[in-house]
Formats: structure tokens, sequence, C-alpha cells
């Protein structure tokens, strides 16, 4: 029988919560790393017990950690990340040259076809890869190379790659998204790239339809359907069904298009999944009231979904890289918070349950779906 | 073999992650300094690397700081010797981090 494992990333350690096909029974195995914050892990398609952890805090800086054995033992593999070349700067909060400074990883991405080859967003924003499991990591400068980059400005959360997307039927291609620079695409297994952000308006930049400066929060994408992408943007929530080279909002009948996390249905490829957040000066639910928010038109028609989820005094975030899916007959969908809590849905989010709760603050979510 | 073996205490998350339990020695070749002594702590344990001083600059990462003979040596130069006690392993090398909490 299938089993489901949800690799959770928390301010204070990672979580691997199993269970078997039937989701109704978990075990929750943790903390990992203690004490850490675990921004991110995800397993290789290729061999799922192959899982990446990035691993940080303001002591000590930032380590990688992979598991060959489904996440029961770590080891520590290679965390110098070094910037290709003289780095040159970006722009400050203030608008001021700013020297491009290594802080941490956002977010690893395992090949689709190499166990061994995994890449890494990290915040100064760029873009590395290792082909020997983490151990080496070389920069894809072309990114950071690209005219743009001295126009590049931190959000809040700082400048981070936290989004890259690897499209399954062009092993050259790869889509990644940066806070606040935007969208970018590679068509030459990141050699160059070019910025994918027309139709985009941001009303927090000098001019709102910039080719860069939009402060993309997260990307999604169905495998069956590489050119068509979804994107949470800071406000507004859009799709492109050109691989990026335009985009249309689809926030419709939300309410309120600020958020964070973005994904889509594991076998149908128009049904999308948000959590509105309130605003950029609020960072939790409207009306204290937890809901998913799901299409399944590809967006503009929107429903909420709020079965099992608290409905009253609940002022939780969910950040960019806290939703995932399962590939299960009955597709899975999860979600962590703020508070703590990752919620389940094994119905495609008509209902839900919290699988976990009160762990340390939610960074990420992935899930394998194990044979 | 020659060298001194240096003893060093390094904070719980540095503990956890190189495996070890209390402290650890290294042994140092030469003059025994800052720089020696870390780099002797890295080659015996190399997933510390990076953990300690930054990988670029090579300097003490800022939350942390090395004291040893109740001394904050923390400022003192990467190259300059370390106390007598710490050489002679009577006293240990102490890598501290800033406390956190309210």
């Amino acid at each position: 029988m299938s089993q489901v494992r949800v690799l959770v990333g928390t301010r204070k350690g990672a979580f691997i919560l199993t269970s078997d096909g039937k989701r109704e029974k978990w075990e929750v195995d943790g903390p990992h790393f203690a004490g850490w914050e675990i921004y991110h892990l995800k397993g290789s398609p290729v061999d799922p017990n192959r899982i990446y952890a990035a691993q940080s805090n303001s002591w000590f800086g930032q380590l990688v950690q992979r598991s060959d054995d489904g996440g029961k033992t770590w080891e520590a593999v290679g965390n110098k990340f070094a910037y290709d070349g003289v780095p040159g700067t970006h722009q400050w909060y203030d608008g001021t040259p700013h020297p491009w400074e290594f802080k941490r990883v956002w977010h690893l991405e395992p090949s689709l076809g190499d166990a061994d080859t995994v890449y890494a967003g990290i915040e100064d924003a760029a873009l590395f890869q290792s082909r020997d499991g983490g151990k080496n990591w070389r920069e894809l400068s072309g990114l950071r190379g690209h005219g743009s980059g001295p126009h590049w400005q931190p959000g809040a959360g700082g400048m981070c790659l936290h989004t890259i997307i690897l499209d399954p039927s062009d092993a050259g291609r790869m889509f990644i998204a940066i806070s606040a620079a935007g969208a970018f695409r590679t068509d030459d297994g990141g050699k160059s790239w070019q910025p994918i952000n027309r139709g985009l308006r941001s009303q927090h930049i000098p001019d709102p339809a910039a080719e860069v400066g939009h402060c993309v929060h997260h990307i999604a994408m169905h495998p069956s359907r590489p050119h068509v992408l979804f994107m949470q943007k800071h406000w507004d929530v859009m799709r492109s069904d050109n691989a990026g080279d335009s985009w249309q909002e689809v926030s419709g009948n939300l309410p309120t298009d600020f958020g964070f996390v973005i994904d889509v249905h594991a076998h149908e490829p128009e049904t999308i999944y948000v959590v509105p957040i309130k605003s950029d000066a609020e960072h939790f639910v409207p009306d204290g009231k937890l809901r998913v928010f799901r299409s399944r038109s590809g967006g503009n028609e929107w429903e909420a979904l709020t079965k099992g989820l608290p409905q009253e005094n609940c002022y939780v975030n969910v950040l960019r890289d806290a939703m995932a899916v399962d590939a299960m007959d009955e597709c899975g969908i999860y979600f962590g918070t703020s508070g703590g809590q990752v919620y389940a849905s094994a119905d495609a989010g008509d209902s839900w349950r919290a699988i976990v709760r009160d762990l340390p603050a939610v960074l990420s979510v992935e899930v394998q779906t194990l044979a | 073999m020659n060298g001194r073996m240096i003893r060093v205490v390094l904070p719980q998350h540095l503990r956890t992650l190189a495996r070890v339990g209390g402290e650890v020695a290294v042994r140092v070749e030469g003059a025994v300094t800052q720089r020696s002594v870390l780099d002797a702590l890295e080659a015996c344990y190399p997933m510390l690397s990076g953990t300690i001083r930054d990988y670029g600059t090579r300097q003490r990462r800022p939350f942390l700081r090395f004291f040893a003979c109740q001394e904050d040596l923390s400022f003192e130069s990467a190259d300059a010797a370390l106390p007598e006690a710490v050489a002679s392993g009577a006293e240990p090398l102490i890598i501290l981090g800033a406390v956190a909490g309210g």
C-alpha cells in the first residue's frame, strides 16, 4: 500500500510525518536538528529516500544536510556557497548599492533525473547547483549576471531566491522567482536567463509594470502542462499560459489577493489552491478565519474551503513554501501555519484536520508519495 | 608525532553537529593561535567548517566569542599566540554563543 511522507521545516527543527495511503493516522518523528531553522526539506523524485535539508541559524550560519534513508539519519554535506567571481552590488532598501552577501539557503530543489544533482536558491538571490549530492556547490551565475541584477532590491524578508521549478518536458528549462526582483526563466540549463514579468503590476515600485522589481511570492506548475504557471504575487494571483511570457490576473472573487502559497491539484491541472492573507501590513488570515480557497477553473472563480479549519479567533500565516500536494488517487493537500499546525485534506480540500499541532512555526511543507 | 594537543569547548549545537560530547582535543603544529586551532578543529571535524568562521572573510561569526583563562580573546588577532595555559593543555579555548532569550 502506498505511504505518504510529509517533510516539515520549522523555526526550531524538522519533523517527518508518515501515514499509510488512508492518511488517517500519522506518526510524527522529530525534531531533527532541534533548535535550528529548517527553511526547507525536499526529497529526490529519483530516490525518495534521498532528502536534502537547509539548516541554519544566526549563530552558526548555513548547513546542508542529506539523508539517504528517508530521514532516519543525516549527514552534513557542503555548505560553502561562494558567488562566482566578484559579486558586485544590488540595491539596498534605500536604493543605494549594496554588495551581494550570502545569508542562507531558502529552497532546495532536487533534480528530476539525478539524485545527486540538486539546486539551491539562496539569499542574497542566486542559484547554485550541486552535482555530487550536496558536497560541492557552484553558482549558475548567468542569473545574477543578468543585466538587471544591480537593480534588484530585497523584500522585507530579504532578497531571496525562493522558488525553483524544473520543467519535466525540457531539461534545459527552469523557472525561478526572487523577492523582490520577479520571475525568470532559462531555456539553456541556467546559462542565460530572461525576466518573465510581463503583465505583472506592482504599486510599490515606481513603474508598476517594470521588467523587474516585482515581489513574486511563489509559483506553481502542474507537470503535465509545464507552460502553464500560477503565481501568488505580493498582491494578485496570476496565471501564464505561455511559460511566463505574459501573465494575467486571476484573483477573481478572493477576499484578499495577498498571500504566499499557491499549489496545483495532482491530477487536475486547472484546480489550484491559495490561502489569502489579510494584507502586507497584517500577515494573518482575514476575519480570524483560516480558509483555503480552491479554483477549479484555473483562477477567477474561487470557493472557500473551511470544513475542519478554525473559523474564529485564528490569526496565523501560511508561508510561501508551506503548501504541498500528494499524488494519491484522491489528491491530498497539506499546509503548515505560523502557529505550528500542519493541516491535511485527504479529499482535495473538501475537509481538513490538523495532523500535528503545536510545532514551532512552520516554514515549509513538502510531501512524498511512496510506493 | 609532533605538535600540541589543544582543548576546545564547543557550544551545544556544534557538539551535536560534530557528534562529540564535552570538550574536544585537536593537535596543533607550530604556533598555537586562534587560526591554527580553528584550522586543526575544522580538519578534524569538517562539518564545522563555516560555522565558526565565515567562509569568505575567515572572520569569527558575529554571534560567537572566544574565551580562555577568564579572558575574552574574541578581538585579538587570529594570529596572536593564545595563552600558554591553552597551549599547554591546562586550559581549554572556549567557543561560546551569544545568549538568546528574554
